[in-house]
């Protein structure tokens, strides 16, 4: 078993010299594309325009750009406000402050406030969390949020997505921009390996499987989704792994993973966040009711993170491919007992 | 193309009193059929929305999503009772209706939410996020260059949030001029009294050095209400803000400013009392007398 070809990664996947790129360059193209086919986009900051990419769209639409100052919860309001009056509002900081600190505002204002309207009622608020998981690195933990896929995904009627990287968080982003309701895209701070191209299919909530495989199947997203690539190729001689992109956590693509374990009969899954509540949470409860399988997580393991080189700290939380590896053979041994 | 035109302006002051009446009678049978909930607030705000409703406002029940009608963002989502029997009133639903208030499958929701009823601008309960929605939307309409207002109606008590200020400074940034703020000024929140809580004074003065054109008005005055309306739509360069010093609990003598009954509703005795006292008042009303 293989790369599926028609996930059209790139060619050099397995290259030391894979190019790395931000995962939120891709959220600063997708606004200013998004922002070029529909004049109703707006973007608002908290003052971090140029590290979360919305000043592309600042440069290029200064009238539809909103700097709000250092205020996530006016921010998260003031765009339930701009989209209640027609707008599709983007609102960009870091995921720690931004789902972080405005959990309660994104609840009553934005989810709540759209839950149940008619179509074309929608409040059009898109939350972009930025420098998410402990690769923001020497930072520290106040700034590494853990659990914001977690706070996002228990609100009725948001999408949560968390692109892999750049390309796909582009077309996350435009999605979101074209798609009614609240979303959540997550993305990280470091660089990461650009494994998606143009021709990648993306599709809001459904699972793109990126390798077939027959004994277990890695459910990742994010940077992860590379790793867990990485560390089906390092087992390929021992045990044949499916690798799913499951960007999108909320909707879950659950038709895709009943399909999936029915085949392979244990699971692993990868993110950078913590090990419940995210990723993990979402696939095991779905599988729990649906059809019980083993289940290994990999993930934060209910602790702060720290200071430290991203690379670095993503080995010392366990979040690398030699962890994937480590978990499958566990979740194959489950298995087969 | 239907061409949709607001509704007629009320304008006369008798009339606007008694209308005013009529919404206190009808959210104190609310509140006794929903056996809980807010009546001190509601009541005293119910000069307020009369003003908003059937005076001051440019808008038509028949088509609640009508866009130009200017929008009225009730913050304190808490005195719901007197917005819903207000838009009952001027036409959003009949007002037998407001007899299901905080009923399950009700669409008049113990606290507003857009989505369950037509008419609503925004889902609001926890406090201090009003004027952020408000400022969103005015935001919004200065930047199409479109000609809606926005009156966000707060509480005192939800001054003491910080995400107030946040919009406060943005509105105040913004020169936000088709932004109009409400306090109801009553002094009482839930645990007591708002000096004793947490100091709010001097309100007004804060409100300025955030560039904001402050007035400061008789919450139970239907035309101070109206005229610091119109006032608000003469400054260009700054959202304005409207004290309305008010007593809660306006026109029922023992609910008057005693902070207990902020968060009550009335009992089928108490409402009777409280009922009667409301129908001397209308009747003082026709006689000239109030």
């Amino acid at each position: 078993m293989a790369i599926n070809s028609k996930a059209y990664l790139v060619p050099n996947l397995y290259a030391k010299d894979i190019k790395k790129v931000k995962t939120r360059d891709g959220y600063g193209k997708g606004l200013v594309k998004a922002g070029e086919k529909n004049k109703n986009v707006v973007v608002l900051c908290a003052d971090l325009s140029e590290s979360t990419r919305s000043e592309w769209f600042q440069k290029k639409f200064p009238d539809r750009y909103v700097q709000v100052g250092v205020a996530e919860q006016n921010m998260a309001s003031l765009a339930s406000g701009m989209a209640a009056a027609g707008k599709i509002a983007f609102i960009s900081s870091y995921a720690a402050f931004s789902p972080g600190r405005n959990n309660e505002q994104i609840r009553t204002t934005i989810s709540y406030n759209s839950w149940g309207s008619k179509p074309g009622k929608e409040i059009n608020v898109k939350i972009a969390g930025a420098h998410a998981g402990i690769s923001v690195g020497p930072d520290g933990a106040t700034h590494q949020a853990l659990e914001d896929v977690g706070l996002m995904r228990l609100q009725p009627g948001m999408t949560v997505i968390v692109p892999c990287d750049d390309v796909e968080c582009e077309k996350a982003t435009i999605a979101a921009a074209e798609t009614p309701g609240p979303f959540y895209l997550r993305f990280g701070r470091a660089d990461y390996p650009s494994i998606t191209t143009e021709k990648t299919p993306f599709k809001v909530g459904r699972i793109e499987e990126f390798r077939s495989g027959k004994d277990c199947t890695i459910v990742a997203n994010g940077p992860l989704v590379y790793e867990a690539m990485i560390a089906a190729k390092k087992l390929e001689k021992e045990i044949d792994c499916q690798v799913l992109n499951c960007h999108t956590v909320k909707p879950l693509d659950g038709a895709a993973l009943l399909k999936a374990v029915k085949m392979t009969g244990c699971v692993v899954t990868a993110e950078e966040h913590q090990w419940h509540g995210g990723l993990a949470g979402a696939v095991a409860e779905f599988l729990g009711e649906n059809c019980p399988v083993p289940i290994k997580r990999v993930g934060v393991r209910d602790r702060f993170g720290e200071s430290g080189e991203p690379a670095e700290l993503l080995k010392v939380f366990g979040l690398t491919s030699d962890d994937i590896v480590k978990a499958v053979r566990a979740a194959v041994k489950m298995k087969r007992k | 193309m239907v061409t949709i035109k607001p509704i007629k302006k009320v304008t006369d002051l008798k009339q606007l009193k008694l209308l005013a009446n009529q919404i206190r009678q009808d959210l104190i049978e609310a509140l006794v059929s929903a056996g809980s909930g807010h009546t001190a607030g509601p009541l005293g705000m119910a000069d307020v929305f009369t003003a908003l409703y059937f005076n001051v406002i440019k808008h038509n029940p028949k088509y609640p999503f009508w866009e130009e009608r200017d929008r009225v963002v009730l913050s304190n989502g808490h005195i719901c009772p007197v917005l819903y029997s207000t838009m009952a009133n001027v036409g959003y639903f009949p007002r037998k209706e407001l007899k299901t208030l905080r009923h399950f499958g009700t669409r008049l929701q113990g606290h507003p939410h857009r989505a369950a009823l037509p008419g609503l601008e925004t889902t609001s309960g926890p406090l201090g996020s009003g004027l952020s929605q408000a400022a969103g939307m005015a935001y919004a309409f200065q930047m199409d260059n479109k000609k809606n207002r926005v009156y966000c109606l707060m509480s005192d008590g939800e001054q003491e949030a910080g995400q107030t200020w946040e919009a406060a400074m943005f509105a105040g940034k913004n020169k936000l001029r088709n932004l109009v703020g409400f306090i109801d000024r009553n002094n009482i929140q839930i645990d007591g009294n708002t000096e004793d809580i947490m100091p709010l004074e001097p309100l007004a003065d804060k409100y300025r050095s955030f560039n904001w054109h402050v007035i400061e008005i008789n919450a139970n005055n239907i035309q101070a209400i109206i005229d610091a309306c119109n006032e608000a739509a003469t400054i260009y360069e700054k959202p304005t803000l409207i004290i309305a010093h008010n007593i809660p609990g306006k026109g029922v003598s023992f609910m008057e400013n005693d902070f207990l009954w902020h968060g009550k509703p009335p009992t089928a005795e108490q409402a009777k009392v409280a009922l009667a006292e409301l129908k001397v008042w209308r009747e003082n009303i026709m006689k000239n007398r109030d």
